[in-house]
């Protein structure tokens, strides 16, 4: 079978990415993406950690509803991550 | 482009089929309409699209329908669209009519619209229930995975299992596969052919399932009923799961478990109507055909509260089919109800209903095809995190349980799930099913989370100045 990609299926032609800061670490975004597709992308799955157990969180609902993806995007806190476009130059810190 | 006169004639919250075609109608016949969605674009979850920034020459690829989409997104009229709202609280308005109160934007800044008629056409979100590593990073939602895809053009993960049950699970898979996941399996704990008795009452579905079919096994795709993913495992992050085979009550056989490997988890049970809104303004709520929660509405989607109007899976459970026409009657009673005529009359409106009445009995029918059955409490250990957001393990809900909480809402009282950042969104149907109770409508007073300065400063904003 060839090379299946989402990209190819649409039959995208990105524009160039840009870059956020991921606790001071590029990551690479396609305009329009959210904080949270753009850190799948980039293969990071796991960016927040529980309060009581220390549980390892990051995407669940994908869809706003569950608050497992919460970040802190330039300083404001508790944004979904899920919702959230990431926009050029943006410092998203994880707790 | 809101201005200082932001007084409608109707607000319609959520732009996905049901929106989409309420406010067409609505605006297409000289109605002021705000159509308000969280989302960066229209189309709601089902039609959810990829940002302009991909410049895709195929958007339609990977849904069903598109066409559909392209006709309701261009017939919008003059409805002003007011993407990135999200809307957390709805109420009467001093002078008549409703205000809608939005966090808009990125920094979530606050802002009220103002209108004489609602519309809550809100949708709904995947149906999950707890189960041993559900927590697992990896461990994702069906509706999340299809989120991810179809909104930012990205796989969940490489070597994925689809598992849950009811139909909304191939349309999951097929399109995981169609991008180039690998997945290794569908895994649907009630039969597989549940649904196909049924699907002869509508052709047209009965060849949309033949097609996911074909292309499952194009894609060499299992697809395997009476299995249910009992279990995740994984040293911090997903790495396998454990696949039951179960009976009819989805207790699991003592024989028949298999490991498989994968990186991703994509489960769905269902979905859950979002009715935070309808029942803020105190609509009347009634049930599904499977016990579930759904706002009462009569045929014209009028709701028990006069001036709001619900469509779509608010409503109950059906589908961007049924949905999409009860939008379009929705939006014709709003027209009808603004002018002061009665809704119904003309041929065109006979045939609408006569439509909802066949769409809606396939609903139902797929509603009863595809309940949750009560095995999947015996799933559970001790451990096992019922409330993601309050860690709430299923023993603290056990022991609420022997100290004679008899009911959810005493559980919660208790034990405290549901009480975290989801408000019992994500656990609400599993805490009420272990209280024995079927789920009844949300008590939240606020449909999404809010800065107490902006709900102090609620009363004194009553259009949008800000834009």
């Amino acid at each position: 079978m060839t090379e299946a990609s989402p990209y190819r299926l649409v039959g995208a032609r990105p524009e160039p990415e840009f870059e956020m800061l991921v606790d001071g670490r590029p990551v690479p975004v396609v305009p329009g993406q959210t904080v949270g597709a753009a850190l799948h992308a980039a293969g990071i799955r796991i960016w927040r950690t529980t309060r009581f157990g220390e549980r390892r969180r990051g995407l669940f609902c994908g869809l706003g509803v569950c608050f497992d993806c919460l970040v802190t995007v330039n300083g404001e806190e508790n944004l979904r991550a899920c919702l959230t476009e990431a926009r050029p130059g943006d410092e998203v810190t994880t707790s | 482009m809101t201005g200082h006169d932001a007084a409608y004639d109707l607000a319609v919250v959520g732009a996905g089929p049901a929106g989409l075609a309420a406010a067409g109608v609505a605006a297409r016949a000289g109605l002021r309409v705000a159509l308000l969605d969280a989302g960066a674009r229209v189309g709601g979850q089902y039609f959810r699209q990829p940002p302009d920034g991909f410049h895709a020459s195929r958007p339609g690829a990977l849904h069903h329908g598109y066409s559909r989409f392209v006709r309701l997104r261009d017939g919008l009229g003059d409805a002003d669209v007011l993407l990135g709202h999200r809307v957390w609280a709805v109420e009467p308005a001093a002078g008549g009519g409703f205000a809608v109160h939005c966090l808009k934007g990125g920094r979530e800044r606050a802002t009220t619209v103002a209108a004489t008629r609602l519309l809550v056409a809100t949708g709904a979100h995947d149906r999950v229930l707890p189960f041993p590593g559900w927590d697992l990073p990896g461990v994702m939602t069906a509706g999340g995975a299809q989120a991810l895809l179809k909104g930012n053009l990205v796989v969940a993960g490489r070597r994925v299992v689809v598992a849950g049950t009811g139909p909304f699970l191939l349309p999951v898979a097929t399109s995981l596969a169609a991008a180039g996941a690998r997945v290794v399996g569908v895994f649907e704990a009630g039969g597989r052919f549940a649904l196909a008795p049924r699907a002869l009452t509508r052709p047209g579905k009965a060849v949309e399932a033949l097609g996911y079919g074909g292309r499952l096994a194009r894609h060499r795709v299992p697809y395997k009923g009476g299995r249910a993913v009992v279990a995740a495992h994984g040293a911090g992050e997903l790495t396998h799961v454990t696949v039951a085979r179960v009976d009819a009550e989805w207790r699991p056989y003592r024989r028949g478990h298999e490991t498989v490997r994968c990186d991703t988890l994509a489960i769905g049970y269902g979905f859950t109507p979002q009715l935070d809104l309808v029942a803020q303004l105190g609509c009347e709520i009634g049930a599904d055909a499977a016990g579930g929660p759904a706002v009462r509405v009569d045929r014209h989607m009028r709701t028990s509260v006069p001036g709001v109007y619900a469509a779509g899976e608010t409503t109950g459970v059906g589908g961007a089919d049924l949905a999409e026409l009860e939008g379009a009657i929705a939006g014709r009673a709003v027209v009808a109800d603004a002018r002061g005529v009665p809704a119904a009359g003309d041929p065109a409106a006979v045939r609408a209903e006569v439509r909802r009445r066949r769409l809606a009995a396939f609903a139902d029918a797929l509603l009863r095809a595809y309940p949750v059955r009560d095995g999947w409490t015996s799933w559970l250990r001790d451990d096992t995190p019922i409330c993601r957001c309050e860690e709430v393990p299923y023993r603290r809900v056990r022991e609420a349980r022997d100290l004679g909480a008899a009911d959810a809402r005493s559980i919660k009282l208790l034990a405290r799930p549901g009480m975290g950042w989801c408000q019992g969104r994500i656990c609400g149907e599993a805490v009420a099913r272990l209280a024995g109770e079927d789920p009844g409508p949300p008590r939240r007073p606020i449909a999404q989370p809010v800065r107490l300065g902006d709900l102090a400063d609620m009363d004194e904003r009553t259009s949008d100045d800000d834009a």
